[in-house]
């Protein structure tokens, strides 16, 4: 399995977090994630200016066998939405942590990020999963 | 205490040929069976209708009916012509129940004149022997249990098993023979679950896992999980047992009608004369309430099993009862069942997909043009 990229941060339902230093953050799915879903056939992603909170289900992600929802690991509003998963929904696969992003936040409680996994202790989960 | 832990769950003969080939294995009727390789299903879906897959179906119940007058038994519970279906010929077959459902679905083999070769869902097996034993009083019933089914299916299967076995004589879809591939004595029919031309192998046990290896020795064989299986009947319009067809759905409403031998329906020469047929008749001769439909679905959404149907006053119509992405056709794919007024081609209506209103269309099955080799 690929090694994740240091610095991000991870809640327990797979999804990362990538704290832009601007006041917003990425969110994606991990490699463990993408890898246990197989084929990503469809993405449903959260729609612009949308609030989203922390732990709640905020999208889909569908492979060939079955959906599986998407909670956003911290709270805010959905500044971007990664369009190209639209007509590719398999670079999740690809590429889950570049360009297989899914959407971005203006961050509403910096201290959320707290909560989160960093990749170690994420990494150890997933392995145990 | 989880039932479905793996101690109590059975394993084919194939098991450790599976976990070597790092298969991630899934509890499925009862067994410990492969969902998808590494390469995964959409790789080993596209591999097997342009070359070969080969599915672990050794979990399915594979027995031998032997007796005098066994096709003139058989027929009291199965409405198709056994009568006079020829040695080594093959033919899907339903079992109904006295209400005209639909207890199982099956292939029936006629190895001789007095002895058929049953092959049934894994899901219905136990039930399927008492039935058999109990309705069929004085005949020899014999259960295979760690029988290997391998299916090879896809275009390059035909080559395979050439190769394997020269001697052995061209064979039509719907036909079997036996024949020794690789020192192995097996009883092979051409036919499958994909749609595509390829074969169904009987292997013993202890000879299984050899077999399934020299299989995979071909380059053009790879590998291939249930969730392959589950898409590549999708596209090829075919029922799975307990999601698309039950104890509750008639032939007719199931549009299987063509499954009925034209002997055994109220104008043949020997109608009736099973469970339900007086039911399965008034149905035929006065339509379904509601029948089951292929559906293309608009967008890149799939559609699951369980999305509710609606018209375009939002009443409920209909019930998908099998779902998912066709990776041959790049797109979502469904079937299942809405009330008659709605069954024609072309038809529009809604799909719920998480409380949203997605278009879809009635469809002609198979969605993917099936493949089968008929000389």
């Amino acid at each position: 399995m690929k090694k994740a990229p240091s610095g991000l941060k991870y809640a327990a339902s797979h999804e990362w977090v990538r704290d832009e230093g601007d006041g917003t953050a990425t969110i994606g799915i991990s490699e463990h994630a993408q890898e246990s879903l197989g084929d990503v056939v469809y993405v449903e992603l959260p729609q612009l200016g949308m609030s989203v909170v922390a732990g709640e289900e905020t999208g889909v992600v569908e492979s060939v066998k079955a959906a599986s929802d998407i909670y956003a690991p911290i709270s805010g509003e959905v500044i971007a939405v990664n369009a190209l998963l639209e007509d590719e929904p398999e670079i999740v696969n690809g590429s889950p942590y570049d360009s297989g992003w899914f959407f971005r936040v203006k961050i509403s409680d910096p201290t959320e990020l707290h909560n989160l996994m960093d990749t170690e202790e994420y990494e150890s989960l997933a392995a145990a999963d | 205490m989880n039932q479905n832990n793996s101690n109590t769950l059975k394993a084919t003969p194939l098991k450790d040929l599976h976990l070597q080939l790092d298969a991630r294995m899934v509890p499925f009727a009862g067994y410990e069976m492969p969902v998808q390789y590494p390469s995964g299903v959409k790789k080993e879906h596209l591999h097997t209708r342009q070359h070969a897959g080969l599915f672990d179906v050794s979990h399915m119940g594979q027995i031998i009916i032997t007796g005098k007058g066994v096709a003139k038994a058989l027929e009291t519970l199965i409405p198709v012509e056994l009568e006079s279906l020829g040695v080594n010929k093959q033919t899907y077959a339903l079992l109904t129940n006295d209400h005209g459902g639909i207890l199982d679905d099956l292939m029936i083999t006629r190895w001789s004149e007095d002895c058929f070769f049953l092959v049934v869902n894994a899901g219905c097996k136990d039930r399927d022997l008492k039935y058999l034993r109990d309705n069929l009083d004085g005949f020899n019933i014999d259960h295979m249990e760690n029988q290997g089914l391998l299916a090879l299916q896809g275009p390059a299967a035909e080559q395979v098993i050439k190769d394997l076995a020269p001697e052995s004589q061209e064979m039509l879809f719907m036909s079997g023979s036996r024949v020794n591939l690789a020192g192995i004595d097996c009883y092979i029919t051409r036919s499958g679950y994909t749609g595509e031309d390829g074969f169904e192998i009987s292997a013993p046990p202890e000879f299984s896992e050899p077999l399934a290896r020299k299989l995979l020795s071909y380059e053009r064989v790879r590998a291939a999980g249930l969730g392959a299986r589950d898409s590549l009947r999708l596209e090829a319009g075919l029922c799975l047992y307990g999601h698309d067809i039950d104890a509750q759905t008639t032939p007719i409403q199931a549009s299987l009608l063509w499954s009925i031998s034209k002997s055994r329906r109220s104008d043949g020469e020997k109608s009736g004369g099973f469970p339900g047929a007086e039911i399965i008749f008034q149905e035929t001769m006065h339509g379904p309430t509601r029948k089951r439909v292929g559906l293309k679905v608009e967008g890149r959404a799939p559609v699951r099993e369980g999305a509710e149907l609606v018209n375009k006053k939002n009443e409920v119509i209909g019930i998908v009862t099998s779902g998912g992405f066709g990776p041959t056709l790049d797109a979502p794919l469904a079937m299942g069942y809405v009330k008659t007024e709605y069954s024609k081609i072309g038809t529009e209506f809604g799909a719920i997909v998480r409380g949203k209103v997605h278009p879809v269309f009635v469809q002609k099955m198979p969605f993917v043009p099936n493949r089968y080799y008929r000389g």
